[in-house]
Parts: structure tokens; sequence; C-alpha cells
């Protein structure tokens, strides 16, 4: 095939792209303009760019501060994903370089658990919250995301350890090398990628997450999403405050997202595409 | 890649002898993280499985007590619940669906070589980094807003260049309330699939293709010979990994609709019970149907993720 013939291609793809990234791309556009010019039909592209969205979403104003949920919304995901991974990489040893018996029963154990609606086990969560004194806890959030996330973190985990090549843990333990020095020159190495997709899926699935903050935070443990919600009812009357919220709520997520595009699919197939 | 783990149990089951301490501690780095998944994902479903046969309404303290099936018969002919079943079905197959095929097309045509490839994968890939709620608020507000919205501005705009005077100015979520909704869900849910279905056609055995193409094989021939064969694993484990989320969805029909105009779906329904209604018996009925409809689900994707693991061995 000659290259004139993709030539067609490439514009379609081209096309396809700016108009799946369109709507991301007013959203941000949007969030500079004045409320004036955010609310005119049709929508006036080249409008005086201004920083008023941002300057009223963050508490000018009126209404309350992002910053709480945003500082919770961090500390629940930061938190969260830590101990996942403290969770997780041993469960996935015990899985993959020194398994235990039924080892693949394990492991379909683990993703049972994510295939369970989980607003079925919303109430008795609930319940067992308001009974221990944890709603509106953002300790109790934290713990709530690491139980959904870990299935994904000992799936991703055991399939990149299970690359260890078996050859070099053996010529490892011939030349005496102790349990600390070939988890640190065998194994590492090899589970650094693992750990950075890992991360990275566990910190956007719980700072995406609205169920369960909805459910158990009200005003002291309200997170981002939750935040976000009170933009719901208000009917588009400040476009320019919703898409700057909207634009600095996501920004955390497009960054990391972009920044790590091929980790992205790993952590989604939870590591079966590699 | 695989192969040495499955190979590994085989191995040191020769050895395996009466050693249960060494057992103990092969399982020791395991324990914690099972534990901690039983207590935290498994009792709360014991727990609804037992109050789905209680008569218990928090708005009702007095009344409360065994109820037997009574929930369940009461879930079986609560006409919202039934059509927040049937809005759960809707909403997933026509989202998954139509997401899998635009995923499809756009992984073809990342497939092929053209200049600023790499970019446009990443304009693709925006619509998913879009914090949920936001991506909801956006579509609700920024673009369905019936007055100032951009899909209307845009109508506004092009009716303008072809010197109309009155363009159409609907307003989509109050018109079309489900469409809206499964619109903005497939937004962001195109460039998973899309990034799945590309992991898979860049798996293709290219010397297969290279011969098949050597002997003459039209490019749809090879489409549909070669490439959706080797692609139909990626297209299941999207479908089934896409269904499980979407099954699931509150925050888009939470946002968008609040569960209006027919759009209620399972999950918004059964919030609704348990946090307005407080009708926490009758709630947890409909949670252990949901529960059971999704092991149902589950069960035919651990085999296609278990036929991934093994395909992965063989090769």
């Amino acid at each position: 095939m000659t290259r004139k013939a993709w030539r067609p291609w490439g514009l379609f793809a081209w096309l396809a792209g700016i108009l799946f990234a369109l709507p991301v791309l007013w959203m941000v556009l949007t969030s500079f303009h004045s409320e004036s010019d955010a609310a005119t039909n049709p929508p006036s592209l080249l409008a005086p760019l201004t920083l008023s969205g941002y300057e009223e979403f963050f508490g000018a104003g009126s209404g309350a501060s992002p910053w709480p949920p945003l500082i919770n919304s961090a500390s629940a995901s930061i938190g969260s994903t830590v101990i996942v991974l403290l969770l997780a990489i041993p469960a996935a040893y015990a899985l993959s370089i020194k398994p235990v018996r039924k080892w693949s029963d394990v492991l379909f154990f683990f993703l049972s658990t994510k295939m369970l609606p989980v607003v079925a086990g919303t109430l008795p969560i609930y319940l067992f919250a308001q009974f221990s004194g944890l709603l509106d806890n953002i300790s109790f959030l934290t713990i709530l995301y690491t139980s959904m996330n870990l299935p994904i973190a000992v799936w991703l985990m055991r399939s990149f350890l299970a690359e260890v090549p078996v050859e070099m843990l053996e010529a490892a333990q011939l030349d005496g090398a102790g349990l600390v020095t070939t988890l640190r020159r065998v194994v590492a190495p090899v589970a650094m990628p693992g750990i950075a997709a890992t991360s990275l899926i566990c910190f956007i699935f719980s700072w995406n997450e609205l169920l369960f903050a909805r459910v158990l935070t009200g005003v002291v443990a309200g997170t981002a999403p939750v935040f976000l919600t009170s933009f719901v009812t208000s009917q588009g009357l400040f476009l320019a405050k919703v898409c700057a919220a909207a634009t600095v709520i996501s920004l955390p997520v497009l960054a990391a997202g972009f920044a790590a595009q091929d980790k992205l699919v790993q952590g989604l197939s939870l590591g079966a595409v590699k | 890649m695989a192969t040495q783990t499955l190979d590994r149990p085989l191995a040191t089951s020769v050895n395996r002898g009466p050693k249960r301490a060494a057992e103990w501690a092969r399982r020791a780095p395991l324990l914690p993280a099972l534990v901690f998944t039983i207590i935290i994902t498994q009792l709360p479903f014991v727990a609804t499985l037992i109050i789905s046969f209680l008569r218990w309404n928090a708005l009702d303290p007095s009344n409360q007590g065994f109820a037997g099936l009574g929930n369940y018969i009461a879930v079986a002919t609560d006409d919202a619940l039934r059509s927040s079943v049937v809005s759960t079905v809707i909403l997933t197959v026509a989202v998954v669906v139509v997401s899998l095929l635009l995923g499809l097309g756009l992984a073809l045509l990342l497939d092929q070589r053209f200049r600023g490839r790499g970019f446009v994968r990443t304009m693709l890939i925006a619509p998913f980094l879009v914090v949920p709620v936001a991506a909801a608020l956006l579509w609700k507000h920024v673009l369905y807003n019936p007055e100032y919205g951009l899909l209307n501005g845009a109508l506004t705009w092009i009716w303008g260049l072809f010197g109309g005077t009155a363009p159409p100015q609907p307003d989509w979520i109050s018109t079309m309330p489900k469409i809206a909704v499964e619109a903005a869900l497939v937004w962001q849910w195109t460039p998973f699939m899309m990034l799945i279905l590309l992991a898979g056609l860049q798996s293709r055995p290219f010397d297969a293709i290279e011969a098949a193409r050597m002997d003459g094989a039209t490019p749809w021939q090879i489409f549909r010979y070669l490439t959706l064969p080797h692609l139909r694993q990626y297209l299941e484990l999207g479908g089934l990994l896409g269904s499980i989320y979407i099954v699931q969805n509150f925050d888009a029909v939470f946002t968008i609709t609040s569960g209006g105009l027919g759009t209620a779906n399972l999950p918004y329904t059964i919030y609704q019970t348990f946090f307005q209604a407080h009708d926490y018996g009758q709630a947890s009925a409909a949670g252990v149907i949901v529960v059971i409809a999704s092991i149902v689900i589950a069960t035919f994707a651990l085999r296609v993720v278990s036929s991934l693991l093994r395909n992965e061995v063989k090769s």
C-alpha cells in the first residue's frame, strides 16, 4: 500500500480525536470566560479570557471553600493507595513468586469481589458507620477505598511479579543471596512499573468515587466529587464557575492519566492486556 | 508470560512434606490482604442478605420484625423497581454496544500510520480522564442546556451559516432523557474500549497478516478472517468489564437527570430506597437481586478473563 492511500484515515482520526476532546477543551475554555460570555447562543469562542471563574470557585465571593473537599480527596486517595500497595505487594508475592496452593482460586476470589455491585453493600456499611461513630470520617472512607481497589491491585501486581524469571531467582539463591537482596536486586526492577500502574489506577478510582462518599460523608469529610454535586441543581446559572470546578477537580486525573497512558491500559484491564 | 507461575506450584508440591510451618510462612504475606478483603467486601453482603428478610423501615421503628419473603414480593411487584431493572438493562446494553463499536472504529483508525498519532490518541483518551461527576455536569449544563448549551449553540451557528433564522433548539434532557444519559456515558467509555481494542490490534501476529497480504487477500478479508477472530477476546473483555462498571453506574444518572424521566437505574433506585425512603428491608431485597444478577454476569466475565490468562500461557 502506498502512503497516499492512508491519508484519509489520518484525517478521519484527527476529526474523531477533535470531536471527542471538544467537550473537554470547551470546558477548559469556558472556565476562562466571564459568566456573561460563557452563557451566549451562539457560543462566543473568542471572548476575552479571565480568571474570574476560578476566583469565584475558590471562594473569593460566596459559598463554601473547595479546599477542604480537595484535601479530603487527596488524603483518601493517596492514603488508600499507600495502604493498598502495602497489602497487595506481599499478597501478589504469595500468588506468583512463592505461590500458595490453589493460588489461582484465591486470585479469582479477589476478582469476583469487584463484580458485586457496591450499592448492595452500602446500607450495612452505613449502619455500621452510624453505630460506631464513623460517619463523616475521612479515615473510614480511606479504608473503604482500600477495599475497593485492593483486588485490582492484587491482580495487577501479580501479573507483573509473574514476569520475574525463575532462573534469576534460582541463580540468586545459589549465589547465597538472602531474601532482602533477592527482593531488591531481582524482584524490584520488574515490580517497579507494576507499582506505578497500580498506584495510578488506585488513585484515579479513589479520586473519582462518588457513591460511598455521598452516603458516608457530610460537611467535614466530604470529597471533591461530593462538592461537585452541589452544582447539580444550579441549572447552569454559573457556567464559568461550574467549568472551573470541573477542570480543577479533574486536573489530577487528567495529568496522571496523560503522563502514564500505557499504564492506564494495563490497569484498566487488570493486567490482562499488556 | 505466566508459564513459569503455572509450573511453580507443581515444582513445589513435590517437596511439600508435613512442614505446616513452612506452609504458613508461605501464606503469611497473603493473609492480611485476604482477611481485609473478606471482612470489608463480604460481610456487608451477608448483612444485606439478613436485612432483606426483615421488616425494617427507619421511619417506622415500631413495626419491625421478620418479613419472610415479603420484601422480595414487594420488590417484584413494585413498578418503580421493575422499571429501573428495565432501565438498567437498556442503559448497560446501549452504552456497552455503542462504545464498543465506536471504540473498534477508533482503534482501527489509530492502528494506521499517520502524522500526530500520539497526539490524537491523547485527545481520544481525554473523556475517560474527566472525573465522572464533572463529566456528567459538563454534559448537563454546558452541552445540553437548551438556552446556551454548546449543542444548541452549534445548531444556531450552523443555521446562521446557511442563512437560516429559526434553528431548532431542543431541550435535550427532557425530550430524550435516556439518550442524553447514554450519550454522556458513551463519550466517557469509548476511550476505554478503544484502549483495550488497540492493545489487541497491536498484539496481532504480524507474519500471518503479511503472509495473507502476499497471497492477495483484500483488506476486508484480512479484517474478517484474521483481525476479528484475534480481537474476539479483547471485545469480550472490554464488553464484560464495561458491563460490570456501567451496571453499577450511579454518577451519571444522579447528576444528569437525578433519576427522573424514567432514567432511574437499579443503583440509583436502591440508593433512594435506602437513604430517602429509609425502607431498609425492601432496599436490601433489591440489593440481593442485583447481586444475584451480577454473579451471573460475573461468571461469564471470569471465564473470559481466565481464557485470556490461559492464552497468554500458550503464546
